[in-house]
């Protein structure tokens, strides 16, 4: 792994779905699904994005491989703008950057052989043809730990774990380097997680693998990440290196989220008060000015209103959302 | 904490499934006191919902069938009850909450109907009652403009929302027992923490026991005072909550709390996995169900099954090994 070497930049990123009302289908509004997000990820980095449903996180994922067109923003693979991409050069892109989703069950096709499914995306490209194709498959089963004997079952056949393996092998069929995983685990048994959480981490030292990983456990983000970004309706509000971002949030969300865990340790809850956030995710449709997470916020001011804070590194790599972030109002617990 | 509340024993529950008999159940016993929270942890499949279903009779029979087990409810047979009998205690002594706020509220009823209706079922309330009631408890679960809110229909409210309605109506009838059946699953950490706050809460001020069903080991931790974990429609291990965390002994319970990432960890350690799968269930396990994915495994597990056995005043275990020394147990 080459530090520093930046696979993955984004910039600016911004995702609206349009809403469309009455008979002619004006557009009324839009949903700011991701509303500027910059960040970059390494090579051989694993970089967590978490947040809670609703906040775009999957969207994220989704825009940066051009699965939606972006409303405005730039994605570069190496020094490749994706954003630029027409479609035909974007496919051939698509051999180095993958997805993995979150239900084993709705993203394999039940009517293809599990043969199939893994070799679609090395017809798709050409990479392979006749006996090689098979070769292939028994290659990346074996990969992520499947008997290749198994290759001519159906996906009824194989449990959620095994199904998630399935669409591991897939996506690692042409030999990506950047693969985005959208909750991967989050459909999964307590026990089956950490199989996968596992060989996630075996392919990635295996392959030099680069990985944006989606989740909303957080537990299991920071195991898996370098780095980790927060997400809150639609920007990121912060972001820094795992352990740092771990033992020193600074934004007011991310102190709330990190300490609505539920800790797998009954003493932890004689000796910890919790932060309670009051209230919902207001609708990204209609985001509050200013701030975003000023309407939860425990120490919001009236000032917070006014305009979006800068997103400001406050020490080297970490990356904070918040006017409030040096005010002793926050250094408080 | 006292006297006892609920005695369930030897409870079995089968499915008939086109495929053959699914053993969901196959013997469950555990006891509830009063005022106590009861949590019951397991993986999907693995029968801690429809053992809690089973006690209500809220198992669909067909295809389910409860074929053996008592649950003793104040000196009564619940499981010997007829549909009327069952109904008088469904709702109104022993209540229930769901796990998806989303499909367990009917969308064309009003929040303040559908609240009305076990009042006026089980209360004898009339109309203008029951609402006082309504509003009063959907206060009491932090519902901001109850009164307002009572015309709004389901789909107005958040998910968090929806599932305070759900505990509001539950407590209705001021229950003696509340069985939670994965309350918090389909909610976020934030609501979800708001949602264990309010029952821990609640509890306080009610004194109502809880049997709280979860797969989840964390929020188990935060909120119960004694847990059961079920595997292959056992209760493998019962122990106090403190107890189970700091000596978990079934192989599986010590997998279980291995495999879960350490918030406080510093170092990136790989996590302990429990290989193989959770067993399919279509005949009644003989043998150990932990067997095939235990690494203590001996040739005793693969023949017996074993019962659950009390190692100390407030532990119970079902294992042929003593995972801390090794050895087979007498």
């Amino acid at each position: 792994m080459t530090e520093n070497e930046v696979l993955i930049q984004v910039d600016d990123l911004k995702m609206h779905f349009p809403i469309y009302r009455g008979v002619i289908r004006r557009q009324v509004g839009a949903v700011r699904a991701v509303d500027g997000v910059s960040f970059k990820i390494h090579r051989g980095e694993t970089l967590g994005l978490v947040g809670e449903s609703g906040c775009g996180k999957s969207t994220t994922g989704r825009t940066m491989l051009q699965l939606y067109q972006p409303t405005a923003g730039k994605v570069f693979y190496e020094d490749i703008e994706l954003t630029a991409l027409k479609n035909e050069p974007m496919r051939h892109m698509r051999k180095n950057v993958q997805m993995i989703f979150q239900d084993p069950y709705a993203s394999l096709n039940p009517r293809m052989t599990i043969r199939d499914i893994v070799a679609e995306p090395l017809v798709a490209f050409g990479t392979a043809s006749g006996k090689a194709i098979d070769e292939r498959v028994r290659e990346l089963m074996g990969l992520v730990k499947l008997d290749p004997d198994f290759m001519l079952r159906y996906p009824h056949e194989f449990s959620g774990g095994q199904r998630q393996r399935i669409g591991i092998a897939r996506a690692l069929a042409n030999n990506p380097s950047f693969i985005v995983c959208d909750e991967p685990i989050s459909a999964l048994d307590v026990s089956i997680q950490a199989q996968v959480i596992n060989l996630f981490e075996d392919l990635q030292k295996e392959l030099d693998l680069t990985y944006l990983f989606i989740a909303h456990d957080l537990s299991m983000v920071r195991h898996i990440s370098d780095r980790v970004a927060v997400m809150y309706l639609g920007i990121i509000v912060e972001l820094a290196d795992r352990n740092e971002i771990y033992k020193n949030p600074i934004h007011p969300y991310t102190k709330a989220l990190l300490s609505a865990i539920p800790v797998a340790d009954p003493d932890f809850y004689e000796t910890h008060d919790r932060i309670v956030l009051e209230g919902d995710v207001p609708s990204p449709a209609n985001p509050p000015s200013g701030c975003r997470f000023r309407t939860r916020c425990p120490i919001a001011e009236s000032y917070c209103a006014e305009s979006r804070p800068e997103f400001k590194e406050v020490s080297p790599g970490h990356f904070v959302e918040c006017f409030k972030w040096d005010h002793p109002d926050n250094k408080r617990r | 904490m006292t006297s006892e509340l609920l005695n369930v024993q030897g409870l079995e529950t089968q499915f008939k499934t086109p495929e053959g008999i699914v053993h969901a159940v196959n013997g469950v016993g555990f006891t509830l006191k009063e005022g106590e929270t009861l949590g019951v942890v397991g993986e999907s499949g693995c029968g801690k919902s429809v053992s809690m279903l089973s006690i209500l009779k809220l198992i669909p029979q067909p295809p389910g069938k409860i074929v053996a087990g008592q649950a003793m409810f104040r000196g009564q047979d619940l499981l010997q009850m007829d549909n009327d009998e069952i109904r008088q205690v469904r709702g109104g002594q022993i209540s229930m909450v769901f796990q998806d706020p989303m499909t367990s509220l009917n969308p064309v009823m009003t929040i303040g109907k559908q609240m009305a209706e076990p009042l006026m079922l089980h209360m004898g309330f009339n109309k203008v009652q029951a609402r006082d009631r309504s509003v009063e408890l959907l206060e009491l679960v932090g519902i901001p403009r109850a009164a307002d809110r009572l015309k709004d229909y389901p789909h107005q409210y958040s998910g968090g929302m929806r599932q305070r309605v759900m505990i509001a109506m539950a407590l209705s009838c001021s229950p003696q027992i509340l069985i939670a059946d994965e309350p918090t699953t389909a909610l976020d950490v934030t609501i979800q923490a708001q949602i264990v706050e309010l029952v821990i809460r609640l509890r306080e001020e009610l004194g109502m026991a809880i049997i709280w069903i979860t797969h989840d080991l964390g929020v188990v931790a935060s909120i119960a005072h004694r847990v059961a974990v079920m595997y292959g429609g056992f209760i493998i291990e019962e122990a106090s909550v403190k107890e189970l965390y700091a000596n978990p002994r079934h192989p599986y319970t010590i997998g279980l709390i291995g495999s879960l990432p350490q918030i406080q960890a510093q170092g990136r350690k790989r996590l302990y996995s429990i290989e193989g799968m959770p067993p399919m269930l279509y005949q009644k396990p003989r043998s150990c169900p932990f067997s095939p994915r235990c690494r203590w495994v001996t040739e005793r597990c693969r023949n017996e099954n074993p019962l659950l056995e009390s190692i100390n005043d407030n532990h119970k275990v079902a294992c042929w090994v003593d995972t801390v020394t090794g050895s087979e147990r007498a």
